[in-house]
């Protein structure tokens, strides 16, 4: 999955496969080619508007998302929906204006009835029946009004930051562990020779094929017996042997020339200095692939951790958010701020390094 | 000791050290794959209670699961899901993956646009999508007042897609075993694509840029439209990245989990039970009723089967016709 790949120009001239040549350009073809590219630049037209038609179906969720994060609870309710979170506020005196929200709008009569919100500072909520008043139109106006307050609310009403800090936790642990045992078994994979090896290998890539929910429920149970069920090491060790990291490693590590290996235990050293020293310095590109789609898939496993945690002290950040969902129920623009804080992290990460990103999560799905 | 003993020492065969560089991996590729991958298979003819092994029931748990009706339906759900989800993601992003392969402008900006749901969490994914499915406030509705359509139940909406196609015609009458997918379970197979899509289509580009600009002069020199370039160079020559492509979409599909759980119910594969897939039937019965995970280990082994055999076949269809 390089990309990139130099691709080879037939200019004129140039000789095709099986020996043929390409026409010289005369004078006739540019002609013909001229109408050619007409007909194209109208079908260029249809191919820019067929992929933007698609890069906004893309990207509307998350516009979507983030517009109702920054709402007030009454204007999510609000229908035909605002894209831009919007206030109203209604002049009491002169430049004297109080946040209302407005409960309907007459149109013909040019009236609004509004209630005032209470306090700015007060938790979300419909305000007191008693406030409603009609006043002329002119006298509201509307505000770009941005709710940043729903995303301290969503962070409280669930224990987030420990959420968060369990994600990371585990996370780090398991890209720590996966570079490691990655790295040796790689190695030994690729350069030693025993008994059995390439039948081994073969054997883990086999596992490698078997989809989890086949293993869940006696992973469950073995779990259950090293007691290892609502722990960090349940959400760890399982994962910090990583097949798929094996494999593409020995790959790499063996494309890396015998005479290297010779010449440095003839220069003294020791097979574990040679991973440290030649090896691995020699396999930063594949060692960042295997970092990324480490991060990745740790941040946003979902069954596994659903099922081998029960408490908020060890669950982490997709099943913690998975429950705040289930339990809101209609609260959305705290949903969605906590969905927003919730893939923050990786998609900021995203945008500073996403030619890696994708091509590290492109390799990583590559295994058959 | 001389440089050369030094060398013929250090690659000799030597088991012992060979084992310590495998142990880390090698212990736990054992006890968290190896050993439950095998006992699935164990744990299907035993009584499983919580955890706690009760007895050797020999077939039986098999002979249940067949006369469950629920079973049966989970098994269909998830095969519309997956006819649903693999044909029109394959042929999405094969259609974009082309687009863009045009030497457009801006590509790098496309392809990170179209990979971005890739890296954001299904969690957070099924959550925005609920809340743009929901019946009187969502957005999917409000785009269908604009067009002038009414507003649809979307994931609360049990009725099969083609039944309610037939009830758009004017037709009273149309037989059950038709009513096709759900509203509700087409609405996540929705979700589906349009989180997966950007995957296949790198993975679709990087093929396309695999193939030689060369055979393209040729093909039009030799004076062919684009039609004839796309069935005659493009889809021959792609043919083993749309194989993978089909393959890996058509097994993850089969284990969807998180976007049922997350967008239908509540109780989860509502409605009626219409987006009850076969992984969520298996949770149900292993985690939540009961524990009951002899049955759960079952229903696991059924769904290896299917995967597996799926795999095969595909395999053997498919090898005939892909170019290499």
């Amino acid at each position: 999955m390089r990309e990139g790949t130099p691709r080879r120009k037939a200019g004129p001239g140039a000789v095709l496969p099986g020996g043929r040549e390409t026409r010289p350009v005369s004078s006739r073809d540019r002609d013909e080619n001229a109408g050619f590219r007409a007909r194209r630049g109208l079908g260029r037209a249809g191919v820019y508007l067929a992929v933007w038609i698609g890069i906004v179906i893309m990207i509307v969720p998350f516009v979507w998302m983030i517009s109702t994060s920054l709402k007030s609870p009454i204007e999510i309710l609000s229908f035909p929906p605002t894209w831009i979170p919007t206030g109203h506020y209604l002049e009491v005196t002169e430049d004297q204006w109080i946040e209302v929200y407005v409960v309907s709008r007459d149109e013909a009569a040019g009236t609004v009835t509004v209630q005032p919100v209470e306090s700015v500072d007060e938790p979300a909520g419909v305000p007191a029946a008693e406030g409603e008043m009609t006043v002329d139109e002119s006298r509201v106006d509307d505000r770009i009004r941005l709710r940043f307050r729903n995303y301290v609310e969503a962070w409280n009403q669930a224990p987030f930051a420990r959420y968060y800090f369990n994600t990371i936790f585990v996370t780090l642990f398991v890209v720590a562990g996966v570079l490691v045992t990655s790295s040796l078994a790689a190695y030994a994979f690729a350069r030693m020779k025993f008994w059995g090896r390439d039948n081994i290998f073969v054997l883990f890539l086999s596992m490698m094929m078997v989809p989890q929910p086949v293993y869940i429920v006696p992973s469950y149970i073995i779990l259950v017996k090293l007691g290892m069920i609502d722990t960090y090491q349940a959400l760890i060790v399982p994962w910090i042997a990583h097949i798929f990291s094996i494999f593409l490693l020995r790959q790499h590590f063996k494309t890396i020339p015998n005479d290297l290996y010779d010449a440095a235990i003839i220069d003294g050293c020791s097979r574990f200095g040679f991973l440290w020293r030649v090896m691995l310095p020699l396999s930063k590109a594949v060692l960042v692939a295997v970092v990324i789609f480490t991060i990745v898939g740790t941040w946003n496993s979902f069954l596994w951790p659903l099922v081998m945690t029960n408490t908020p002290e060890v669950r982490p950040l997709q099943v913690g958010l998975a429950r705040f969902s289930q339990e809101q129920g209609t609260n959305h623009e705290l949903m969605m701020a906590a969905a927003a804080f919730s893939i923050a992290p990786l998609i900021v990460a995203y945008f500073f390094a996403q030619k890696q990103i994708i091509q590290s999560l492109a390799t990583s799905g590559m295994k058959s | 000791m001389t440089w050369l003993d030094r060398l013929k020492r250090k690659k000799a065969m030597d088991p012992v050290t060979a084992a310590l560089y495998l142990v880390p991996a090698g212990v736990i590729v054992v006890v968290f794959r190896m050993v439950p991958i095998a006992s699935a298979f164990i744990l299907s003819f035993f009584d499983v209670k919580m955890g706690r092994i009760r007895g050797f029931v020999g077939l039986a748990q098999y002979g249940r699961l067949f006369q469950d009706p629920t079973f049966w339906s989970s098994l269909g759900t998830t095969s519309y899901y997956v006819l649903g989800v693999v044909p029109i993601s394959l042929f999405l992003s094969l259609f974009i993956a082309v687009l863009l392969n045009q030497k457009l402008k801006g590509l790098g900006f496309y392809r990170t646009v179209y990979f971005l749901p890739v890296v954001t969490s299904l969690v957070a994914v099924s959550m925005v999508w609920k809340w743009i499915f929901h019946p009187r406030l969502g957005l999917l509705n409000y785009f269908l007042s604009l067009l002038g359509g009414g507003s649809l139940q979307w994931l609360e909406e049990p009725r099969g897609i083609f039944e309610m196609m037939a009830g758009g015609l004017g037709w009273s009458w149309w037989p059950d075993g038709l009513a096709g997918p759900s509203l509700a379970l087409v609405a996540v197979i929705v979700v589906s694509i349009w989180r997966g899509m950007g995957y296949n289509i790198v993975i679709f580009l990087a093929g396309l840029q695999n193939i030689p600009d060369q055979y393209y002069e040729a093909a039009r020199i030799d004076g062919a439209n684009n039609r004839q370039v796309f069935w005659k160079v493009t889809w021959p020559l792609l043919s083993p990245t749309t194989f993978y492509v089909l393959l890996s979409t058509t097994i993850v599909s089969f284990q969807v989990f998180t976007q049922i759980y997350l967008m239908t119910g509540p109780p989860v594969g509502g409605p009626m039970g219409t987006t009850k897939v076969i992984v969520y039937y298996l949770f149900e019965k292993g985690f939540d009723a009961g524990g009951n995970m002899g049955y759960a280990s079952a229903v696991a082994l059924i769904l290896f089967m299917i995967i597996l055999s799926l795999t095969l076949l595909q395999r053997r269809i498919v090898e005939r016709r892909v170019y290499y």
